[in-house]
């Protein structure tokens, strides 16, 4: 559903992303993993169109999205979370949502003048796709609170429920789990697989390897900016170039 | 008890108890002099309603601001008073001008991020300044434009009676208070709180960029020349101090203090600093040594303002009634009033 | 030929003044990431308090200058304290209207202790130096050679001291710096200082062959914008030579296009630059 070819980032001189191929399947649940450094939100700024690669190619659903525009590829549905989300601290979660659903709707400064039937219907619309994405995510109950005054894993989540307002068929996931506790973490394990069933294909990047090793149906390992693995948990545990990449290799800890 | 009286200024029956206010002060008003200030207010809270577009909603800070507050006045003033134009037409004249300008200024600097799109519009602000100060064949240059025509009442109303122009620019105020209500509530002005919130989040939303940047700038550009032009119409004289940046400064003091990105922000915000500086009269050359630390000490600990911080505390404590009241009555399974965010 | 050269001399003149004054700003800027609208009032309370200090309390010009230099620096220090660090988590747009406040309130405050009037400040070097023909006013001279002697004291100041070297890695590496145990504070409150003692100096440089007057900053700060644009936000070198650039253009156009409309060329500079370049001249980034 999503093929990646040849995918080369540069900065400079410096490679971010190097000669990365890799192919998702629809309707999986992938991680993307590595240490520090390795590309990763490099990768994800590149399918999702904040950067542009300096070769290689994106293609989602056979369609080259490699050249298009940020805000282009949300719309061919492509849906994303950032490490920092930055919501509207002073409105509640609901009006924080009800925007995501604004790229599949068509009013404009007309229809505000006019207050056009297209308007309210689309007003209604986005306010209820945006109370089905709560609801998904298992914060109706909070729906009227400021978003600064909910906690950092109900905040997390909202941020999800904003992707999924987008109504994506993609959903890149970045870092979702960092810095809530392993009781949340496997919460938010299990929304992740419901959105799998739900027919969403999910990317993540992840460093929790517990977390990633029980939800993923395929795994790819980058390390400076290069694959080094790809498969499936069982298969990327044993990889010895992951091993090496992590803890570094049995010869350099004799030296 | 001030909860319940509190949740009323929200309500939105409350507007017509203060356009009703509105149209009685004429009348209890001590003298003309203090109508003519209101209608000055009313013209400054038009402006400031522009400026909530880009920058409280948008999240740009437009320095330019006056200049295009200044380019309307001029546009509308040249015409009249050097071309005989007639008011309205004029008047519709000043607005396409604002916009078009607005347009191109727009395009090329809203590819500019934070910091560089403020500085670049300071710049742009003083060029217009400069231009109108000298370019003396064009704009009259340090002498202004004098006679300028007064709003055409086509015989029915005289408006060079302060307080039938009063009653003018109110209709004008309430219809800009109209339309930014509705597009604050709508679909198109929440996209532009989602480019404030951040570029790239609203990137990943679907929005473009450019389009609806250049749309709220030029939407408040126009709304600047619209409060130009009424100015110019009841001053009946311009100059290019009109376009000096103080002007801008001032705008963002009102809208700060009101409220940045709240629908009666502009207007509180307005009419409080207005009325304010009035009542310190001997003062009002200095206004800036008590506004200027205000301005400042109001970033920091209440940068929504006053109708941001009231319209925050009063959601607050609502919501922490209505959650508490749910607890106690789980059988009944209430989830809390909805509070009009948008007052 | 020699009004060629008369106008060059100008121009290094006003280029010397505006590098100073955009060398402040860019070093605010580039460590700290603040545009400090603020720094135009700042010019232009040094120039009053040389006036002060020299008018009303008979000072000598160095003694005034230093005095300037002094009152100035903790001004600005005293900006960074109450203003600029309780705001370094707000939003940028925090940043520039509190700056906006504190430049109202200075003008305002000025003006309300020595007036609105243009005033004019004497200093001991009203002489003038004939060269070849060539007519040098001794205070243009000093104003070029007090620039160079403060950039160049500048740059050693942040290579060569220990306290410099932890601005310069701050504004390299902010996370580095923190790690390695620098005090943000410090180096936060010793960039204004620097920056604000700067802008004092080249006030009371420029003074006696200007006028003093509350609005004097407006313009400065305008093009000190643009200058650290042009330059390179936090670029030393690029401070002194936009402001050189600047300078040039203003002096050369002011003579041999319009003197009405010199002030424009800066702005106008801007205008085309960002208009093709929306990231500025000199800036190194990844997009």
């Amino acid at each position: 559903m999503l093929r990646i070819e040849n995918l080369t980032k540069m900065f400079g001189g410096l490679a971010a992303v190097k000669d990365i191929s890799v192919e998702f399947e629809a309707n999986q649940v992938n991680a993307i993993i590595g240490p520090n450094g390795a590309g990763k939100s490099t990768f994800f700024n590149l399918v999702a169109g904040s950067h542009k690669p300096s070769f290689g190619h994106i293609i989602l659903d056979g369609e080259d999205i490699t050249t298009l525009r940020c805000d282009y590829i949300a719309r061919r549905g492509v849906g994303r979370t950032f490490q920092t989300t930055n919501l509207f601290e002073q409105a509640s979660v609901l009006d924080n949502l009800i925007v995501g659903h604004r790229l599949r709707t068509r009013s404009g400064l007309w229809d505000v003048l006019v207050n056009s039937r297209r308007l309210q219907q689309e007003e209604k619309l986005s306010r209820d796709k945006a109370r089905e994405a709560l609801e998904f995510v298992g914060l109706s109950h909070v729906e009227n609170r400021f978003i600064a005054d909910i906690t950092q894993e109900e905040r997390k989540r909202v941020a999800f429920a904003l992707a999924l307002t987008t109504d994506p068929k993609i959903l890149l996931l970045d870092e979702p789990a960092a810095g809530i506790n392993p009781e949340e973490t496997q919460g938010l394990a299990e929304l992740i697989g419901r959105m799998k069933d739900h027919g969403l294909t999910v990317c993540l990047i992840e460093h929790k390897m517990d977390m990633v090793m029980g939800i993923a149906d395929k795994i790819m390992v980058l390390d400076h900016g290069e694959k080094i693995a790809e498969g499936t948990p069982e298969q990327v545990r044993e990889d010895p170039a992951v091993i090496e990449a992590y803890l570094g290799s049995d010869d350099d800890a004799a030296a | 008890m001030w909860l319940k009286l509190a949740a009323l200024l929200t309500r939105p029956a409350t507007k017509y108890f203060f356009i009703a206010l509105a149209l009685v002060f004429p009348l209890v008003a001590q003298n003309e002099y203090q109508i003519y200030v209101m209608a000055s207010a009313f013209v400054w809270a038009i402006a400031v309603y522009g400026l909530n577009i880009i920058t409280g909603y948008c999240g740009q800070l437009n320095l330019a601001h006056g200049g295009f507050f200044a380019l309307g006045a001029y546009t509308l003033g040249l015409l009249t008073a050097d071309y005989g134009w007639s008011y309205w037409p004029a008047l519709v004249a000043a607005l396409v001008m604002t916009a078009v300008v607005g347009f191109f200024v727009g395009v090329v600097s809203l590819r500019l991020k934070e910091h560089y799109f403020a500085i670049f519009t300071l710049c742009v602000g003083f060029i217009m300044y400069l231009l109108m100060d000298k370019w003396e064949e064009l704009t009259h240059g340090p002498v202004g434009v004098r006679n300028i025509a007064p709003p055409n009442g086509f015989g029915l109303v005289d408006f060079t009676d302060t307080t039938s122009i009063y009653y003018l620019v109110l209709v004008f105020l309430v219809l800009t208070m109209w339309f930014i209500g509705r597009l604050s509530r709508s679909l198109l002005g929440r996209t532009f709180t989602a480019i404030r919130n951040g570029d790239e989040l609203a990137q990943s939303l679907g929005i473009n960029l450019m389009r609806n940047k250049v749309l709220a700038f030029v939407l408040s550009t126009t709304f600047a020349g619209l409060a130009g032009a009424l100015y110019a119409g009841m001053v009946r004289f311009i100059g290019p101090e009109d376009a000096n940046v103080l002007h801008t400064f001032d705008m963002i003091t009102y809208l700060l203090v009101g409220g940045i990105g709240t629908l009666s922000g502009p207007l509180v915000g307005t009419m409080g600093i207005v009325w304010l500086t009035q009542s310190l009269q001997f003062m009002e050359e200095y206004r800036m040594i008590l506004f200027g630390p205000l301005l400042v000490f109001l970033v920091i600990f209440f940068p929504r303002g006053i109708v941001g911080s009231f319209l925050s505390w009063l959601h607050r404590r609502t919501q922490g009634e209505a959650e508490a009241a749910a607890k106690t009555q789980q059988s009944r399974g209430t989830t809390g009033r909805r509070v009009n965010n948008n007052a | 030929m020699n009004i060629l050269l008369q106008n060059l001399i100008n121009g290094l003149t006003l280029g010397s003044i505006y590098s100073l004054v955009a060398l402040g700003l860019t070093l605010v800027y580039g460590i700290l990431h603040i545009p400090n609208f603020a720094h135009g009032a700042l010019y232009m309370v040094g120039a009053f308090m040389t006036y002060f200090f020299m008018v009303d309390l008979g000072a000598h010009y160095w003694i005034a200058m230093i005095g300037s230099g002094a009152v100035v620096a903790l001004l600005a220090v005293l900006c960074e304290r109450l203003v600029f660090h309780p705001l370094r988590h707000s939003p940028p747009i925090h940043d520039k209207i509190a700056a906006i406040g504190i430049l109202l309130f200075l003008e305002a405050l000025v003006q309300m202790i020595w007036g609105a009037d243009f005033r004019r400040m004497s200093s001991p070097f009203t002489g003038v130096m004939n060269i070849q023909g060539l007519i040098i006013p001794e205070q243009r001279a000093l104003i070029i050679a007090g620039a160079a002697v403060l950039v160049v004291s500048l740059q050693l100041f942040l290579r060569r001291t220990m306290t410099g070297s932890t601005i310069l890695a701050m504004a390299q590496n902010r996370e580095g710096a923190f790690l390695v145990g620098i005090d943000a504070n410090r180096v936060a409150m010793m960039t204004f200082a620097i920056s604000g003692m700067l802008a004092a100096f080249a006030a009371t440089l420029y003074a006696p062959i200007n006028l003093v007057y509350p609005a004097m900053g407006h313009l400065v700060i305008m093009k000190a914008f643009v200058i650290i644009i042009i330059g390179g936000m936090g670029s030393i070198p690029g401070a002194v030579i936009g402001g050189m650039v600047i300078g040039f253009s203003e002096a050369l156009g002011g003579f041999y296009i319009s003197n009405d409309y010199k002030d424009v060329i800066a702005f106008a500079l801007l205008v085309v630059i960002l208009s093709i370049r929306p990231q500025g001249l000199f800036t190194k980034g990844a997009h």
